[in-house]
């Protein structure tokens, strides 16, 4: 019997696809500079482990917020009882002006409209349960999280429906894309609820642009849909143009009082931006009194713990440091981008021309034996085997041209970073040795043997019993 | 993972409680005919339903104070309007004001509590069952042991690393290890739990919840003995889609599950179409405070045996006990029964036994690989905050602390309890006999009147805005019979609960007066 729900037994929680595999390979053989120098190393986990060291300081001189005490008075009895599904107040408060900071104040928030949730990833799907019903669509413009696929759309039974963007105009939305895959949806006789966009967008790292936002917004006045825009890594923008929220544009272009107000709503989270994912600290802002009601109560399911909010709310009401933070961590970001870009660029790789997030959207096409997914794939697997570096192919983050990877540089030490490209150069160097003294006749075969493998070898891990996995 | 259901489950649209209504009265009117029975029936119901509406108004917390300055509201109709196509179907029916006394009474106190002090007429809670009698020796704990560096990874220098970057979703292992501990402890030390059997959730609450979403398919359905928490219609239902099919204990069994009431209940449901997956039960029970014998949880697993269905186990008060009686876990009597392991899921968490409802620290702890293979997928929904549980792990590994603790903390819910049954019972006042729990479940069945869900609302609502008293009435614990309230007394302290008394005295003269 022992009968599972279809849910629990089917495989739309995208678990096995290669960007989760990846990691499973790297969990088997982490590279350590003293105990495993020869291990994988893990590009494809999007962490900010650069400014731990200003979080350490903040809480040795803060002792007390990490102590259960406000004012040197314990409050650990208020907070050990404290399960309201309104959350911390001083952390709500905490939280939307934090997030106003980071807009650079051009935007303002009201704390009765957040809702906290635990992680990113319960805001999402909580926003989807709020939106969409079973079967009904949102687009989302590829490539995109792959993770998406199982917040968005395993328990909410929601369906995702790409708005195919391409790097003819460097993987920006556009009306026709939009409007393409609204007519998908109809074909596919799903119901379109909405859109969903990162911004910044993960896998890209390019911080949408007014003009995308402005097409955004106009879209969804005329369809009478929504927009949920992720801005889970606006604190990393380190370049030009800067960040401009979609809270911005809407208020700008005096959308203020007409229906579209209520349909935009914000995803946060302290995950990328504070380096902070273990706390599980998520919110969903919107402007809409029902949304905000319903997903405070389904928070129940995802509290955040009370210990964190008021360590949290301590340290974001501490305008000097957040202030500091916010800035130190941009140039230590950027500064990183920039260590991997010229790594890359020594050894002819280029990659997108980004100014945010905690990744690189890198076009490795012209090391393809052929332009193909399969190619891709192959592709990967080397450079996770043989080469020692897990990143993530397109194709799991839904790219409609093969070669892409996204490749992660905020979660390394630079001597581990330096390494890695250094690898990076050496297979592309052993590629095109190899290029040249291989025959024709021998090329097709090896890629027909290699074919062969590499669909045993996905056949192996999608049915692996994900036992082993943390 | 893949694995085939070897049938298809009839899947059902979540009804919505108008057809619910709509669908047997038809049958009635149509059966008898009738002119008569034809008006009789809908007045009497709009009669009741308006009523009940004026009463809840009345209750009904004002609505919060709406946004800041930079945010105009809609004019009011125009959101109403765009409603149906505005949000979805789940999010409509949970948007509209919580209707159910629990959550209404929960949200009067949050407005008007007592303060001793400060608010000395304000409501007094016993409506959240809540354990505030031992928080004291937690905080003695932390004050010998919570150095500044609790957040460091055992060593002296501060190092954010070990709580900061992404931990396994279904919790860190020293945690699983130390709960497992905890829970062997806790349950009666016959038992031993297996750490990698434990799935750590941000409280039970989505515990519950993803345990309905593993078992259940949309329109399947559970069965729970009555009365039962509230909080289950939200926690196994709201998105999953399942339902809750009641089997009514009765006052004369002291409440006890009987297996016949259980098999009527599958029977009538298979009639009917529905699929049940499996048995809810609550050990100690909540609202009753009883405790299942060893011998009617052996019946259980037979019943679920011979019905190929699951039982759910919620254990969440199991360190809670204060009376004779000894705790059994479901743990306990799978030892000697290996193979139908497969079937039993247990819920536990530090809410009540450790009084942490804050820190949102849940189990699933299951027999089944497959249920905790799908169950610790879910848990990124729903993780314990890492800090929380380096500070959970530190607390509960100390052994010693925590013997301490549940002996001192079982010997002063006892001693509330007593007070308070005692103090009832000088107003003539009996409540259901029960072991365990942080409340009794109190029989007031002959202060109302009329003796039915109606008399009871009333007396409630009497309770909670003349008497200043918040308790949950039965009815929405789906009790069947009309008068049974649940009173939680270990958010008192000892001084509060001759007040508490005073205050139901002024009721009971009341009704008494007019009765």
């Amino acid at each position: 019997m022992k009968l599972l729900s279809r849910k629990a037994s089917c495989n739309s929680h995208g678990q096995d696809s290669s960007y989760f595999a990846g990691w499973q390979e790297y969990e088997k053989n982490p590279y350590d500079e003293v105990k495993n120098p020869q291990g994988i190393i893990q590009m494809g986990l999007a962490e900010n482990q650069l400014s731990f060291d200003l979080l350490e300081s903040w809480l040795a001189q803060n002792p007390d917020a990490a102590g259960f005490k406000r004012n040197g008075e314990s409050i650990f009895r208020e907070l050990a009882l404290f399960q309201d599904y309104h959350g911390l107040p001083a952390f709500k408060n905490a939280m939307v002006e934090f997030m106003a900071e980071i807009r650079g104040n051009k935007v303002s928030f009201d704390s009765n409209n957040l809702v906290l949730t635990a992680g990113a990833t319960s805001a999402n799907e909580t926003l989807m349960f709020c939106l969409a019903n079973s079967g009904e669509a949102f687009l989302l413009p590829t490539p995109y999280y792959p993770g998406f696929d199982r917040d968005l759309k395993w328990r909410t039974e929601a369906e995702i429906v790409p708005i195919q963007c391409s790097s003819s105009n460097g993987f920006r939305i556009t009306k026709s894309a939009l409007e393409e895959a609204y007519q998908q949806a109809q074909n596919r006789n799903l119901k379109v609820k909405g859109v969903l966009v990162t911004n910044p967008s993960n896998p890209l790292g390019i911080s949408l642009s007014r003009h995308e936002l402005n097409l955004l917004l106009s879209f969804i006045a005329a369809k009478g849909i929504h927009l949920i825009s992720d801005e889970i890594y606006s604190g990393t923008v380190f370049n030009s143009p800067g960040f401009v929220s979609i809270m911005e544009v809407l208020m700008n272009k005096n959308y203020v009082n007409s229906p579209v107000w209520n349909r935009v709503h914000i995803v946060y989270s302290l995950s990328k931006d504070l380096g902070l994912p273990g706390f599980r600290v998520g919110a969903i802002y919107s402007n809409d009194k029902k949304v905000v009601e319903t997903a405070t109560k389904m928070s129940s399911f995802g509290l955040i713990s009370s210990q964190t909010q008021y360590l949290l709310s301590e340290m974001l009401s501490d305008k000097k440091f957040t202030k500091n933070y916010v800035s130190e961590n941009r140039k230590r970001v950027k500064q990183r981008h920039a260590m991997l870009i010229r790594g890359l660029k020594n050894a002819g790789i280029p990659c997108l021309e980004s100014n945010a997030g905690l990744f690189c959207w890198v076009d490795m096409s012209h090391l393809l034996s052929s332009k193909t997914f399969e190619a891709e794939m192959e592709l990967w697997k080397k450079i996770v085997y043989q080469v020692g570096l897990n990143i993530s192919p397109g194709s799991s983050c839904h790219c409609i041209e093969p070669g892409w990877f996204r490749m992660c540089f905020a979660n390394m030490s630079e001597q581990t970073l330096n390494l890695a490209m250094q690898r990076i150069k050496s297979f592309v160097n052993s590629i095109s040795e190899s290029n040249m003294n291989i025959s024709p006749n021998q090329q097709y075969s090896n890629k027909s043997s290699r074919r062969k493998s590499f669909s045993k070898w996905v056949f192996r891990l999608s049915f692996h019993d994900r036992e082993t996995e943390r | 993972m893949t694995r085939n259901p070897d049938s298809e489950p009839e899947t059902r649209k979540p009804t919505r409680t108008g057809m619910r209504l709509i669908v047997p009265l038809q049958g009635i009117v149509q059966g008898r005919g009738g002119l008569l029975l034809g008006s009789l029936i809908p007045c009497a119901l709009v009669y009741f339903f308006q009523v009940y509406l004026k009463r809840d108004r009345s209750s009904n917390p004002p609505s919060p104070s709406t946004s800041a300055v930079n945010l105009p509201g809609l004019p009011r109709s125009s959101s109403r309007a765009n409603l149906r196509v505005h949000v979805s179907a789940r999010a409509s029916s949970i948007a509209k004001p919580n209707d159910s006394p629990y959550y209404i009474g929960l949200d009067r106190v949050r407005e008007d509590p007592y303060d001793e002090m400060n608010n000395p007429n304000g409501i007094l809670q016993l409506g959240l069952s809540e354990n505030r009698l031992t928080l004291d020796l937690i905080e003695e704990w932390l004050s010998k042991n919570l150095s500044g560096s609790m957040l460091a990874e055992g060593g002296d220098d501060l190092n954010i690393r070990g709580i900061a970057t992404y931990q396994p979703s279904d919790g860190l292992m020293e945690l699983k290890v130390a709960m497992a501990g905890f829970m062997t402890e806790v349950m009666g030390s016959t038992v031993s739990f297996n750490p990698s059997s434990v799935v750590l959730t941000s409280g039970a609450t989505p515990a519950l919840e993803i345990l309905s979403f593993c078992l259940a398919d949309q329109g399947n359905a559970f069965l729970v003995p009555t009365p039962y928490y509230p909080g289950f219609d939200r926690d196994m239902r709201w998105r999953t889609g399942v339902e809750l099919i009641p089997v009514h204990c009765r006052s004369c069994d002291d409440f006890t599950l009987s297996i016949k009431a259980l098999d009527q209940a599958f029977n009538q449901a298979r009639k009917r179409g529905q699929k049940v997956r499996g048995v809810l039960i609550s050990n100690p029970s909540n609202p009753v405070g009883n405790l299942l014998s060893r011998d009617m949880l052996y019946d259980l697993l037979d019943f679920a045996r011979e019905r190929n269905i699951h039982i759910i186990s919620d254990e969440i008060f199991a360190g809670s006990t204060h009376g004779n009686e000894e705790f059994v876990s479901m743990a306990e009597i799978l030892d000697s029964e290996d193979s139908d392991r497969d079937r039993v899921h247990i819920i536990y968490g530090l809410s009540k036994d450790f009084s942490l409802p804050g820190f949102r620290v849940g189990v699933i702890y299951s027999f089944n690989e497959n249920v905790l293979a799908a169950s610790r997928k879910l848990t990124r929904f729903a993780s314990v905050s890492t800090p929380t549980q380096r500070l959970v792990v530190s607390m509960l590994s100390d052994t010693q602390f925590t013997r301490e603790y549940m002996k001192t903390n079982r010997e002063r819910i006892k001693t509330m309890h007593d007070l308070f049954v005692e103090g009832l019972r000088e107003l003539g006042i009996e409540s259901a006999k029960s072991s365990a729990g942080l409340y009794c479940f109190v029989d007031m069945s002959r202060l109302i009147s009329p003796y039915n869900e109606k008399g009871e609302l009333e007396l409630w609502d009497k309770l909670l805005n003349i008497s200043k008293i918040n308790v949950t009435p039965g009815s929405a614990c789906h009790c069947i019979e009309p008068g049974w309230f649940r009173c939680c007394y270990t958010t008192l302290n000892e001084k509060e609960i001759p007040l508490v008394i005073k205050r139901i005295r002024k009721v009971v003269e009341t009704c008494k007066r007019s009765g």
